[in-house]
């Protein structure tokens, strides 16, 4: 554990922060942002702000609070791991079910 | 202090800095695999919520958003007390780690306590996936009824978890105020203050997309 | 135990050092409450013993009523209980556990130079959380057994099955985070405690084999239990995850099980490729080759494992892009074993090969190993699968990696250590006897399920076409033969354990930290804490002294 001590206003920054983002993400899911599409994908881009609120603020958290930040190379390369591996089983799994509609007959 | 150093220090570690970092690393892993845990639930949420997207709106419009927000700002203030907690035992002060430690109690317990109240709502709306569930409250039937319980099994399995790991970290942040009390922590040694406020901030975490997922669906 | 040291011992002759980790402390109690991770290493050693018994047991019944082609011994609901018992009681009480809770709790911290591993009582824990996990399975037998197949596919185990499969799917719930805890401990461990100057292309490969283990451990685990956790909500309270009936998905089951167990086989054969390096390196007297390409191997499975679940789905109604893609990371992952099987061989090549029983078994891995591994590779082609999923091809290519590689590193690795665990030599004649008879056995028993398998016969029935017969019983005949293997060397162990020729320090010799402590160690390991200058493996110096007060 680094032995770095965090400035109380650091943490109160970081307070203030996931209160803001709080009130954004709900203030956000109140509007239909739409869908647009972008290079042949439909963007839904309600959810695409929610989970970036989302993960900003976790990244808020995991940096600061978890002292992430001051950690050495090792402590950062678990905590991204988990989280690359948590998405390898999400997108993995996903990619089944997103192209299970897909014919698997050129032009039919 | 030596005395405290003595006492510390584990026999197979040849430093207090090596039991330090073991301690760190061995709770980051921990985390880690937790991640994974609540993982499967969320790569299950992002499933259904794909495939049933319209009744999932639906039954999410019947969770309180305001009661939902301001958990999730109890849970972030508990987060402030917690760091501020960690912050005290580095420099040893006494009565603001026990302070600090029993505000955060006393937040997560205000959690629970809201989630009590959703969860009552829950029953009485029949809600409450199972034999008992009925989807009339959401005005929905067929098969939109049971995407909808499908929603609900989530949502009861996801924040019933979360709230099983508060329960479970609750009490160990009271034995920790009790240790502080007695002025076991220092800037020699606060490591179980410090391990505690990574759980805590975990559950934290957990919650801030909980949040969103389960209650802010479009 | 180990403290009768005959009255006659002639100068020059081995004896036991006065005070080891055997005789520190007396009583029951010295053992369940222990912190020493060689004791909780016995601990396990013979709570496996029992497991892998157990599930030997219901291997016996299986191959008897497989004789003849009617169902004739056992109903077909009795033989579903059959094989799913021994499957979960093989899978998650033996060879999840096995080489790592045995060997690699024993060793890990000797072959690092540390005194204990990172956390002493999280390994207590680990132990007792396997113990409870085995006790939920015991409960789930005596009540009458499950019927869902290892597997737990859905919705069968969570609506239709009128077995126990709440007590069985919390066994394997609680054994999982036992191996997460295992998993935990071994990776703090190898970070943080090694020896001043052990870095870590010094370390033996049998360490890195453990890393990569414990890295799949933590990220795989706790996937699978809580999919294990959804599928007994789902039984008590309804929930309809995985019901069509109620809108869920079974295939959601399969990815959510299998991204954990796939992984899993990796948790099972990574330490055995582990402990097949020790081996094959001192019994050819000779610097293993390729050591870092070995290293980055096992990090290499332990990664690419994680990709490719999908090819145990190819015919449950997942997409067909994503079986091809499944199939193509398939074949990538073969590569890395690959590269450790040429480097084991390579090894050979000019070294000085000597046949004590523990490279028996390391070369009767070898060649196991590599014909499971082919036949998986056969299984990763989609249009091939096809043909003979379900079938006892299939059956047979994980027995060749389970029983034919696993069981015989493990009990080479068991050979090999034997020694340095107990202070005394196991009977050399019987123990090769035994690994012949094993080697032999095995292949009688799963040789001909290839061909079953290729010509049709599926897994999982308990009847079959006469035609199948002679293949079925040359099988059963050859696992009579791999059952009294397996039996010998739990009588000549035990027998060794008080009247067996007491070992020297280093009685192979090999190389690494272990073997410069006594033979058994004392229980902080070292008398002071080694330092090392030298990497692991080199066989062209005479082995160094021991550390011995």
């Amino acid at each position: 554990m680094s032995e770095h001590v965090v400035p109380i206003r650091t943490y109160v920054g970081v307070f203030l922060a996931l209160l803001v983002l709080t009130c954004a993400t709900v203030a956000v899911a109140r509007l239909d942002l739409g869908e647009p599409e972008v290079a042949g994908l439909r963007l839904p881009l309600n959810v695409i702000v929610a989970i970036t609120i989302a993960c900003a603020k976790a990244l808020l958290v995991i940096l600061f609070f978890m002292h992430v930040k001051y950690s050495g190379r090792l402590v950062q390369l678990v905590v991204a791991s988990s989280f690359v591996w948590l998405f390898i089983l999400i997108a993995i799994t996903m990619s089944d079910y997103v192209s299970r509609g897909w014919s698997i007959h050129p032009g039919i | 202090m030596p005395d405290a150093h003595a006492s510390v220090l584990q026999h197979h570690f040849e430093t207090l800095q090596q039991q330090k970092e073991s301690s760190s690393l061995g709770m980051w892993v921990f985390i880690a695999q937790e991640v994974l845990f609540f993982g499967g639930l969320f790569a299950t949420y992002t499933v259904y919520r794909a495939m049933y997207h319209d009744a999932f709106a639906a039954a999410s419009h019947h969770l309180n958003v305001t009661l939902g927000a301001a958990n999730t700002a109890v849970l972030i203030c508990s987060s402030l007390t917690m760091a501020m907690a960690v912050h005290a035992a580095a420099l040893g002060r006494r009565k603001q780690i026990v302070a600090w430690l029993l505000s955060t109690v006393l937040l997560g317990a205000i959690f629970l306590g809201v989630k009590v109240v959703e969860y009552r709502e829950k029953w009485e709306l029949h809600l409450i996936p199972g034999p008992s569930f009925s989807a009339h409250a959401l005005h929905l039937e067929g098969d939109a009824a049971s995407h909808a319980q499908i929603y609900y099994s989530l949502y009861f399995a996801m924040t019933g978890l979360h709230a099983l790991h508060m329960i479970i970290g609750i009490p160990i942040i009271l034995g920790l105020a009790v240790f502080a009390w007695k002025g076991r922590y220092g800037p020699e040694w606060s490591t179980p203050v410090e391990m505690t406020g990574l759980y805590w901030h975990f559950v934290d975490i957990v919650w801030i997309f909980l949040f969103p997922f389960l209650y802010l669906i479009h | 135990m180990t403290t009768a040291t005959p009255a006659t011992v002639l100068p020059g002759e081995p004896q036991l050092p006065k005070k080891h980790f055997l005789n520190a402390d007396y009583g029951v109690w010295s053992w369940l409450l222990t912190r020493d991770h060689k004791r909780i290493a016995l601990l396990y050693l013979a709570s496996v013993t029992l497991m892998f018994f157990l599930g030997g047991a219901y291997a016996v019944l299986i191959r008897l009523e497989l004789i003849t082609p009617p169902g004739d011994l056992v109903s077909s609901e009795t033989y579903n209980k059959l094989f799913t018992l021994h499957g979960v009681v093989m899978v998650f009480f033996f060879l999840i556990p096995a080489i790592p809770a045995v060997l690699g709790n024993f060793l890990i911290p000797l072959m690092i130079g540390a005194r204990d591993l990172a956390f002493p009582r999280i390994n207590l824990l680990s132990w007792y959380l396997y113990v409870i996990g085995a006790a939920f399975t015991f409960w789930t037998i005596v009540r009458g057994g499950l019927d869902t197949g290892w597997t737990f596919y859905t919705p069968y185990s969570t609506v239709f099955s009128n077995t126990n499969v709440i007590s069985a799917a919390l066994g394997i719930f609680i054994a999982g985070f036992s191996s997460i805890l295992t998993g935990l401990n071994f990776i703090v461990t190898i970070h943080k405690m090694r020896a001043p100057g052990l870095t870590w292309f010094r370390l033996p490969l049998f360490v890195w084999a453990h890393y990569a283990t414990s890295l799949i451990q933590i990220l795989g685990t706790p996937v699978v239990a809580v999919t294990i956790l959804l599928v007994a909500l789902e039984r008590v309270f309804h929930f309809g995850f995985f019901d069509p009936n109620r809108g869920g998905d079974p295939i959601l089951f399969q990815h959510l099980f299998w991204f954990y167990s796939h992984p899993a086989v990796y948790i099972m054969i990574l330490p055995a490729m582990g402990v097949i390096s020790e081996l094959v390196t001192c019994f050819s007297r000779k610097r293993i080759f390729g050591y870092s390409f070995i290293a980055m191997s096992s990090l290499a499975i332990a990664v690419l494992g994680f990709l490719v679940w999908g090819h145990h789905m190819f015919v449950s109604g997942q997409s067909v892009y994503a079986g091809m893609v499944f199939s193509a990371l398939s074949f990538l992952v073969a590569i890395p074993s690959a590269i450790k099987v040429f480097n084991w061989t390579a090894t050979l090549f000019r070294g000085s090969v000597s046949y004590e029983t523990p490279m028996l078994y390391a070369l009767g891995f070898i060649g196991l190993f590599t014909i499971g591994g082919l036949t998986g590779l056969f299984l990763a082609a989609l249009g091939l699968d096809i043909h003979v999923t379900d079938t006892y091809f299939v059956v047979a290519h994980f027995h060749y990696i389970m029983v034919g590689s696993t069981v015989m590193a493990y009990l080479g690795g068991l050979h090999f250590w034997w020694p340095k665990i107990t202070g005394r030599l196991y009977p050399e004649w019987w123990a090769r006897v035994s690994a012949v008879v094993i080697f032999v056995g095995f292949n009688l028993t799963f040789f001909p399920q290839f061909v079953l398998g290729y010509l049709g016969m599926p897994r999982r029935y308990h009847f079959y076409p006469e035609e199948f017969q002679v293949l079925n019983v040359m099988s059963s005949a050859g696992a009579s033969i791999l059952g009294v293997g397996y039996l010998i060397p739990m009588v000549y162990l035990a027998w060794s354990m008080r009247y067996g020729k007491i070992a020297t320090p280093n009685p192979w010799p090999a190389t690494g930290l272990e073997w410069r402590t006594s033979s058994p160690p004392p229980t902080e390991n070292f008398r002071e804490t080694p330092e090392i200058d030298v990497e692991v493996y080199d066989y062209t110096v005479p082995p160094k002294e021991p550390f011995l007060a």
